[in-house]
């Protein structure tokens, strides 16, 4: 029953990592060597924002999975992230297109360091969860 | 104070000296360890009599040539002035210029800039940086004495100098400018004689002449030092005991303090000369102080009589210098490597090598002994961050050039910065800035005369150096050593810029390499340190570069070898032609766009007609060169534009219509060049106003007119002026009015301070990546939705301006406005694709930036143009602590494009002291600058968070900041609302803010005039915010000639300030407010009715209008005050404001009223309210 939410998962936290490096480098990292090689900030944040929405959608399907597989543990683990998902999507700053993030204020220190201490958050809780799961597929492969 | 009596002399030293570095063995005295060699040096070699008399000018030590060392020190001494005096009223400048010559020969020193530019306070200010200076000089003098105390005669010499100074160090950490002068003149003369008797040099006696007693007194001091140099120990501790005693005698007064130390040292010297100069100490006898020190320095100052004839006047330096450059420029190209990104043009990061290079080793000062006198020039000022070690040397003194003392290791500075740490400055006597300040028991805060930048607490030599406050400021002139000190202080950390301020003096510097530092790129500037004559050590990262074979040459003097001469190392504030390094793409020429709103309510309005004369008259003073171009645009419901090929015989109009898919009718001769089209422009403009005055149309289609504005500029970039009046509501970017006037005056909630929608902001990035900026002109009557349009001008860089409820009849106050701010934009600097960086040094770096512009990264402004009436704020925080460091400096480079399509940087540089204590972080307070910053975090925070938020984080900074002092202050009584001196007025421009505009609430507030404040507050100078902030007001009906000052032959009345507050105002009165922006005068009823008909032209009260806004010219001795007065008000900043008379009846005093911030409203607190709650607020 669990297989196919796996895959998804390996799929998602290569995402997720994916997701991360950009952060990563725009800030630990030296910021100005990236943003040379990036040519711009703009071109970076937008191309970042696509990935917001993909993430959340992904995340959501899972929650509905598992909802459909009646796996209640795994599900109540899931609400609090998804319900922060949909508060932070709802709180985002205005803009058109879909997206998270304003280029104009992100590289406020403040705004930046959340982020990134989100996405590291995030990161661990993807990771954990991954676990989670593979641990819950061979039992379930083993038991049966 | 405090310090325990019957210390040894070196510690003892220490608590009193919060500059001077203890001079322990170990730890060598730093900064001031180079003006040492002032005091040797000359004493065998030099026959130049300023190294005395004038222990700060720059060029402390003479170079072998005698006679081009003198020019070069006379001119560059008169370079600095003339570059310094800068500040933007030029007007003083040109009466202050011979002054300062003069000053500089009475004092012989160039005064520090910012001070001469306080006018009459020139003297008392400039003396007081001299005190500075002899501080820490004598201060060497005397630790350098202690460590090689018995070794030769010329440290005995020095002894009794340094005993002579022991009044020093509690003087100088004090800033009692007037007390600590005559113990300068102390030092200086005093010195002179002894080492002219000891070692006999030529021309020495003759300035001892000039001291008759002194010199006889000679002979007994010498004896005297000798014995005091075999007994050091034991008489200093004496010493140090009977000064102590004074100290703990005089509580109170502190110019009793001062006078007794001195008086202390001057018994154990037991020197005649010494006595006598303790007379001076009593404030008020400068003047004979000053003309003892004039004497001294009078042979010198025969000398500086050449200087004009080999100066080239101060609008020279410019093309002098680039002419001699060209001449010199040899051909080493710098070694940037070409790059594809504006970022790299201006360089940044720390590619390689982040962590700074080591300190070169010990041998390195070794082996470059030997140059010693060859290579004498390195001078005092590039001492800074280094600590000469040959303090501790006990290598022959007579011998020591400056050299020994640079190459020093930079950890020395830890060293240094310890032993500082030791020096609260509550164990010396507390500096005026430190001063409790009881705010309740205080009725009185404002002081009379405008309040000025707190200057740096550095040594004069870098004090002169460092930037002019007007350019560069910070919210602490004392830099908390860690970010937990900063915490405890509760003050905000950051910078406030005006980075392109129109200057009148501005060394421009042409060389094929701009010297920058290889690892963090920062430029070359006057905070650096030479290590040998080939290498100068970063200030910032402290790595250690070499000195390029160019540099070398100095152009202003034609001297080789004297790389610190140069002006790039003489001024913090300079401006490089950048070579095609610093090019992505030719520079671009000027182009400017009009957009211009035609609809229904803009005709009616009548500003085209404003718009289109002020653009006719200036159209030959538009900056830029031959490739200039312009273009027109204008739209209601659809969007014309207009062919002006040279050629046509009359311009043509193209409308497009379709504006959901906008494009351009034809791909050129939409912008045409100024010069080949200008009938046609002409003829267009004449026609314009008329063209539309029958229109219908009363929609406004903005978005299709920008997205077209953006098409056209896109190839080149430049300037987009959009005029509009009314809420845009077809196309993209429509807006819907968003405000509900039953809300303006609501104290809960205040909504809508973001934008509506982000096509504005996504319409400016884009024009920030294309070099575009917009300006924004707002002219409407009715709500506008301000908040999403001005987006498009925050982050292209652009600049706002608003003009509520505007027409041209109606209204001549906003109109006669909108005609002054023209002639101001379309003559005003412009600088082109430009990016700003700035720097600090490691430890030190930027949270967040206030202003108009994009940030690009995490150091990097993107700024599409660049107007001189931009100011930027930049909020700072410490991530390591700065202990290796005992000074910091922040360098903005800003690299724009001449209206004339050069490539230019302009460089300014900041240094400031690090100090350990709360102490001394509440004593550098700036308390403006810290308003302003706060101003613009508020603005943040009530835009990201609400308003009522942002309130309460102003009302908790003066909370906190307060509270913070009164607990680290334990002496106080904790029941009472005390602050320091130099945060008294923190609450009353805070309690100023939240009656601003702004951040108001209760009292009704349009939502445009709300978020304008904000723009502005974002945007503004800090010397123009604080006006907004804070208005000054005057009384003008009793105009004296007391205290007045001269300017270009006229007298300037100079009244004193009065508080905001109704209780100042009196019926029988007139008064001035200047609000930045805004004159009003406000009339009593019962006003001097002489004062009515001199200065108003009318016979009564009753017969003066309603709406009169300009003085007449009458010849009468009270009008001619007034106007006098006034205009030198509006000299003093760039944007003319209108002046509005109120009589008390008219319906323009609330504007008048609202900015009484002390009085109470129905809304707001008064200030005694206000501190009432303050003070529950701290007890609870």
């Amino acid at each position: 029953v669990l297989i196919v939410p796996i895959l998804f998962i390996i799929a998602f936290d290569e995402l997720k990592t994916d997701y991360k490096n950009p952060i990563d480098q725009c800030n630990t990292l030296n910021p100005v060597s990236y943003m040379i090689k990036n040519s711009s900030l703009f071109t970076f944040i937008n191309n970042f924002c696509y990935l917001v929405l993909p993430e959340y959608l992904i995340h959501a399907f899972f929650c509905v999975m598992f909802l459909c597989a009646a796996e209640w543990l795994t599900l109540g683990l899931n609400m609090p992230l998804l319900a922060y998902h949909i508060w932070r999507y709802m709180s985002r700053p205005v803009m058109s297109g879909p997206g998270l993030y304003d280029p104009t204020t992100i590289m406020n220190a403040d705004i930046l360091a959340y982020c990134q201490k989100e996405g590291w958050c995030k990161l661990a809780f993807y990771l954990l969860s991954f676990f989670y799961y593979l641990y819950g597929m061979i039992y379930v492969l083993v038991s049966s | 104070m405090s310090a325990p009596a019957g210390i040894p002399p070196r510690p003892a030293a220490a608590p009193g000296g919060a500059r001077a570095p203890a001079a322990r063995p170990r730890a060598p005295p730093c900064r001031n360890g180079p003006v040492q060699s002032q005091v040797h040096f000359p004493s065998g070699y030099s026959l130049n009599p300023e190294n005395y008399s004038a222990p700060s000018t720059h060029y402390p030590q003479v170079p072998h040539e005698a006679i081009p060392s003198q020019l070069d020190n006379q001119y560059i001494a008169d370079y600095h002035s003339a570059c310094y005096s800068v500040p933007a009223q030029s007007v003083m400048t040109h009466s202050i210029g011979p002054g300062m010559l003069n000053t500089q020969q009475l004092y012989g020193g160039a005064p520090h800039p910012v001070e001469s530019s306080g006018g009459l306070l020139q003297e008392a200010v400039s003396s007081a940086s001299h005190l500075h200076t002899s501080v820490p000089q004598s201060y060497s003098a005397m630790s350098s004495h202690y460590i090689s105390s018995t070794s030769s005669s010329v440290a005995s010499q020095g002894f009794p100098l340094s005993s002579g100074h022991y009044a020093m160090p509690s003087v100088s950490s004090a800033v009692y400018p007037h007390l600590s002068y005559p113990a300068m003149s102390i030092g200086s003369p005093y010195r002179q004689v002894l080492t002219s008797q000891s070692l006999p040099a030529v021309g020495q006696f003759k300035e001892t002449n000039a001291f008759p007693g002194q010199s006889t007194i000679v002979p007994r001091t010498l004896q005297q030092q000798v014995t005091l140099g075999y007994n050091s120990t034991s008489w200093s501790t004496s010493d140090f005991q009977s000064a102590q005693e004074n100290l703990s005698r005089n509580h109170t007064g502190s110019v009793a303090k001062a006078s007794n130390q001195i008086n202390t040292v001057g018994i154990v010297d037991s020197s005649h000369p010494v006595n006598q100069n303790v007379q001076f100490t009593k404030p008020g006898v400068e003047t004979s102080v000053s003309s003892v020190v004039t004497s001294s320095v009078r042979t010198p100052a025969a000398d500086h009589l050449i200087e004009p004839a080999s100066v080239p006047s101060s609008t020279q330096p410019p093309e002098s210098l680039l002419q001699e450059a060209i001449d010199s420029s040899s051909t080493t190209s710098s070694a940037s490597p070409v790059t594809n990104n504006y970022d790299a043009l201006e360089g940044g990061g720390y590619p390689d090598s982040a962590t700074s290079s080591p300190a070169p080793p010990p041998q390195i000062s070794r082996n470059t002994k030997p140059f010693g006198y060859g290579y004498p020039t390195l001078q005092p000022g590039y001492q800074n961050a280094t600590l000469p070690t040959s303090a501790m040397q006990p290598s022959n003194p007579g011998h020591q050039s400056g050299f020994q003392q640079y190459p020093q290791q930079y950890p020395g500075v830890n060293q240094l910065s310890s032993s500082l740490g030791g020096l609260s400055l509550q164990h010396s006597q507390q500096p005026e800035s430190l001063r409790p300040v009881n705010l309740i028991q205080e009725r009185n805060i404002l002081p009379v005369s405008p309040v000025l930048a707190p200057v740096p607490n550095l040594n004069s030599d870098l004090r002169k150096l460092n930037c002019n406050p007007d350019s560069f400021r910070c919210t602490l002139t004392n830099i908390p050593q860690t970010q937990a000190l900063l915490n405890k202080a509760k003050l905000p950390l950051g910078l406030l810029l005006h980075p392109f301020r129109d200057l009148t003096q501005l060394p421009v510097i042409t060389s094929s390499t701009i010297v920058r530092c290889r690892s963090c790129r920062t430029y070359i500037n006057p905070f650096v340190s030479f290590i040998d004559q080939r290498r100068w050590k970063c200030n910032l990262c402290y790595r250690v570069n070499d000195v390029p074979e160019e540099f070398m040459y100095n152009p202003l003097t034609r001297s080789y070898g004297e790389p610190h001469k140069r002006p790039e190392v003489q001024n913090s504030t300079v401006e490089f032609i950048a070579s095609s390094d610093y090019m992505l793409r030719p520079p671009q020429p000027a182009v400017y766009l009009f957009v211009l709103d035609v609809s229904h309510n803009a005709v009616e309005a009548g500003y085209l007609t404003i718009v289109c004369q002020s653009l006719l008259e200036n159209l030959d003073k538009l900056p830029g060169d031959s490739r200039t171009r312009i273009g027109f645009v204008t739209f209601d419901s659809t969007v014309q534009f207009y062919n002006l090929q040279e050629g046509l015989s009359q311009p043509q109009m193209l409308i497009v219509s379709d504006i959901d898919d906008i494009f351009l009718p034809t791909p050129d001769s939409l912008l045409v060049n100024l010069h080949e089209s200008k009938e046609l422009i002409k003829d267009l403009l004449n026609a314009l106003p008329n063209m539309f005055t029958n229109t219908r149309e009363t929609h406004s289609a903005l978005g299709p007119a920008l997205q077209a504005a953006f098409k056209l500029m896109s190839p080149t970039g430049g300037r987009i002026s959009v005029f509009q009046s009314q809420l845009p509501s077809l196309g993209a970017g429509l807006l819907h009015s968003r405000e509900d006037p039953n809300q303006r005056s609501s104290t809960k909630v205040v909504q809508h301070l973001g934008p509506a929608t982000d096509f504005y902001k996504k319409l400016a990035l884009d024009c920030s990546g294309q070099q575009t900026a917009v300006d924004l002109f707002l002219l409407s009557s009715q709500y506008s939705d301000l908040a999403s349009l001005a987006c498009m001008s925050k982050y292209s860089a652009g600049c706002i301006y608003y003009y509520p409820s505007f027409h041209h009849s109606h209204n001549p106050t906003q109109a006669e406005k909108l005609q002054k701010d023209l002639k101001r934009y379309f003559t005003r600097k412009i600088g082109f694709e430009a990016v700003m960086r700035i720097r600090c040094t490691k430890g030190l770096s930027i949270h967040t930036f206030h202003g108009n512009f994009f940030v690009r990264s995490t150091d990097l402004l993107s700024l599409a143009n660049v107007n001189p009436d931009a100011g930027f704020a930049v909020q700072m925080s410490i991530e390591e602590s700065l202990t290796d460091t005992s000074l910091v400096c922040f360098q903005t480079a800003l690299l724009y494009t001449s209206s004339k399509g050069e490539r230019r940087i302009r460089v300014h540089t900041l240094c400031l002291p690090v100090v350990t204590s709360l102490a001394d972080v509440y004593a550098g307070a700036d308390v403006q600058a810290a308003v302003c910053l706060l101003a613009n975090m508020a603005v943040d925070r009530s835009v990201s968070s609400s308003l009522s938020d942002a309130r309460d984080a102003l009302v908790n900074a003066v909370v906190d900041s307060l509270s913070a002092y009164i607990s680290s202050a334990s002496n106080l009584q904790q029941s009472t609302l005390i602050a320091p001196n130099s945060l008294k007025l923190f609450p009353l421009y805070v309690l100023a803010l939240l009656k601003q505009k702004a951040f108001r609430t209760g009292t009704s507030t349009r939502l445009d005039d709300r978020v304008y404040a904000m723009c502005q507050i974002k945007s503004q100078p800090l010397g123009h915010l604080m006006k907004m902030i804070h208005p000054n007001l005057y009384r003008i009906d009793r105009l004296t000639d007391e205290g007045a000052i001269h300017v270009n032959d006229r007298v300037v009345p100079q009244p004193p300030l009065q508080k905001l507050s109704a209780e100042k105002l009196t019926r029988e009165g007139a008064f001035l407010m200047d609000c930045g922006s805004i004159f009003y005068i406000w009339i009593g009823k019962n006003c001097d009715n002489s004062f009515i008909k001199d200065v108003l032209g009318y016979p009564n009260y009753a017969s003066v209008p309603q709406k009169l806004t300009q003085l007449p010219e009458l010849d009468t001795l009270s009008s001619e005050r007034a106007r006098s007065f006034i205009s030198w008000l509006r000299d003093s900043r760039p944007l003319s404001p209108v002046l509005q008379v109120i009589k008390d009846e008219s319906p323009a005093k609330t504007d008048f009223f609202h900015h009484l911030i002390e009085d109470r409203t129905e809304a707001a607190f008064s200030y005694y309210e206000f501190l009432v709650h303050i003070q529950q607020q701290i007890c609870k």
